[in-house]
Order: C-alpha cells, then sequence, then structure tokens
C-alpha cells in the first residue's frame, strides 16, 4: 500500500498511560476541540496484567494506521504498544504523550503516519518551554 | 555490590520498578529472569529501549542459577526480576536465596486468582510457591513501591 493510500484513511490515535491520564487528555481535548477527539481512544493500564492490557488494547485498533500515544515508555503502558506496533507497519508508537501533540493530531489525521508522526513531535517539544518575562 | 532488589512483577520492567525503585535504589542493571524471554530476542529489545541507560540482562532460570554469585559480587547495582513467583521459587531452590528478601510488587488478577492486596493476585500454585520459598530461608514481604508498607509472608499465606 503506498503512502496515498495511507493518507485516505484517517489514522485513529490510542492514548494510553497510568490510572486516569489518558481519559483525561482525551477529556482535555475534547473540551478545546470538539468532537475531534472523537478521532482518540483512551486506554488506562490501572489493575491490568500485561496480557489483559495487550488484549484492551487491540480490542481498540483495527486495520486503519494508528498512532499510540504513550506516557512512559519504560512502563506498562509503553511495552504493550510497541509490542502491538510488530509486524505492523501502520502502527507508530510514540511516547512521551502531551496535550499539544494531541491536539495537533486530531486535525491532521488524513496525513500519511510518517507525517503525523514528524508533526507531532515537533508540536510536542516545542510545546514544552520556560517562558521569561523580559525586563 | 550486591543485588539491591529481588522482585515479582509479572510487569518485569516497568514504571513503578525503573522510577519508583530505581530512584531509591540506583540500579545500574536490570537482570530478568524467564525462560521464555530468555528465548526471544524481540521482546528482549522492548525491554531495552525502555532502560536504554541501564544495562539488561535476560537469563533462564538455569542460567541465572549459575551465574547468581557472579552477579552478587559485580560492581553494577542489580534489580532482579521474574514475572511470577514459581520462577522465583525455582530460581530459590536449594538455598541459593536463603537470607535474602524477595519484594512482591505486581500480580493481577487472572483466573484462578485470589484478591490478596489491591495489587496482588495469587492462586493455590502460588501460594505454595510462597511457602517453599519461606521453607528456604527467603523472607517475602509485599510492597508496591519503597514507601508503602511491606506486608509480611505470614499476613499474606493467612488471608
Amino acid at each position: 500500500m503506498s503512502s496515498g493510500d495511507e493518507a485516505r484513511v484517517p489514522a485513529r490515535g490510542v492514548v494510553i498511560a497510568h490510572g486516569p491520564m489518558a481519559r483525561a487528555m482525551v477529556d482535555a481535548v475534547r473540551r478545546i476541540a470538539g468532537d475531534a477527539a472523537d478521532a482518540l481512544r483512551p486506554l488506562s493500564n490501572d489493575g491490568k496484567s500485561p496480557a489483559e492490557l495487550s488484549a484492551e488494547l487491540d480490542a481498540l485498533m483495527g486495520d486503519e494506521p494508528v498512532v499510540l500515544f504513550v506516557d512512559l515508555q519504560a512502563g506498562s503502558c509503553g511495552m504493550a504498544a510497541l509490542s502491538s506496533c510488530r509486524d505492523r507497519a501502520r502502527r507508530v508508537v510514540v511516547c512521551g504523550v502531551n496535550l499539544p501533540m494531541l491536539l495537533d493530531f486530531v486535525f491532521h489525521r488524513e496525513l500519511p503516519v510518517d507525517e503525523i508522526v514528524e508533526r507531532v513531535l515537533e508540536r510536542g517539544r516545542s510545546a514544552i518551554k520556560a517562558p521569561k518575562f523580559e525586563g | 555490590m550486591p543485588i539491591v532488589l529481588y522482585r515479582v512483577d509479572e510487569r518485569l520492567i516497568h514504571g513503578q520498578v525503573v522510577i519508583g525503585w530505581g530512584n531509591e535504589l540506583r540500579p545500574e542493571r536490570y537482570l530478568v529472569i524467564d525462560d521464555e524471554l530468555a528465548r526471544s530476542e524481540w521482546e528482549q529489545d522492548l525491554y531495552r529501549l525502555a532502560v536504554s541507560e541501564s544495562e539488561v540482562v535476560f537469563a533462564s532460570v538455569e542460567e541465572a542459577r549459575r551465574e547468581l554469585e557472579g552477579w552478587k559480587s559485580a560492581p553494577l547495582r542489580s534489580i532482579l526480576l521474574t514475572r511470577d513467583i514459581g520462577t522465583m521459587r525455582r530460581l530459590a531452590e536449594g538455598g541459593l536465596l536463603q537470607g535474602e528478601q524477595v519484594n512482591l510488587g505486581g500480580l493481577h488478577h487472572a483466573p484462578g486468582r485470589e484478591r490478596v492486596l489491591p495489587y496482588l493476585f495469587v492462586s493455590a500454585q502460588d501460594r505454595d510457591d510462597l511457602e517453599r520459598l519461606g521453607a528456604e530461608g527467603v523472607e517475602v514481604s509485599a510492597r508496591d513501591l519503597p514507601d508503602a508498607p511491606g506486608v509480611p509472608l505470614a499476613s499474606l499465606l493467612n488471608d
């Protein structure tokens, strides 16, 4: 499948995080971006074994391109996400999820997955700053 | 430097271990003892990606029993992990972990397991393995994070 074909199928986003974080982040996207947040599915690792978490993650994804947004790579969420991408070229993991990258994602999910990832990484990184007033 | 933590946790290398215990114990190496993982290079790669700044060693129980003394006397501070109680029990057989403390950190709900603590569900086989660990001279307690109260083996088995 070419990248042009990929662009015709909008990517889905799955936010996988510890405790209530994923649901809270998707809710925050909804409050800012409205129904565009429908492109995101939250998944918590709370009280789940690695097998349960992987099964729930697989159930959230179909054949469409998927960007898996993870809070912490060194964790059960990161492991489940990376495992689910094995041999799946149209699934990509982005670690260190933040709100600016999710907001960018929901409005650009018809781009090819590689371009989406490039964008959200740039948006996510550039949003981390310590602004100071001059003078 | 001795192995600074022996832990049973079915998630193996994850947030509580790397962040919670890692900040307390400053490990330089993770020793993951698991027969299946020791044969799966792609899964090993996943775990190594997660803690790229630390050394990660994967070993079967048989290999671990051979290497244990060397790991204990090596200069690196290590955390040793198994994902089930049975694997730790097999490692301990014959007094290999006599006098050591084993931490139960996370076994989740599964068919045949009963809740003992919010983060600890055990089966009848697990209970048997815990008793055998105790009989091997291992001090077992449950504690998910360093600042949580430890629950000793006797309390776990009496629940």
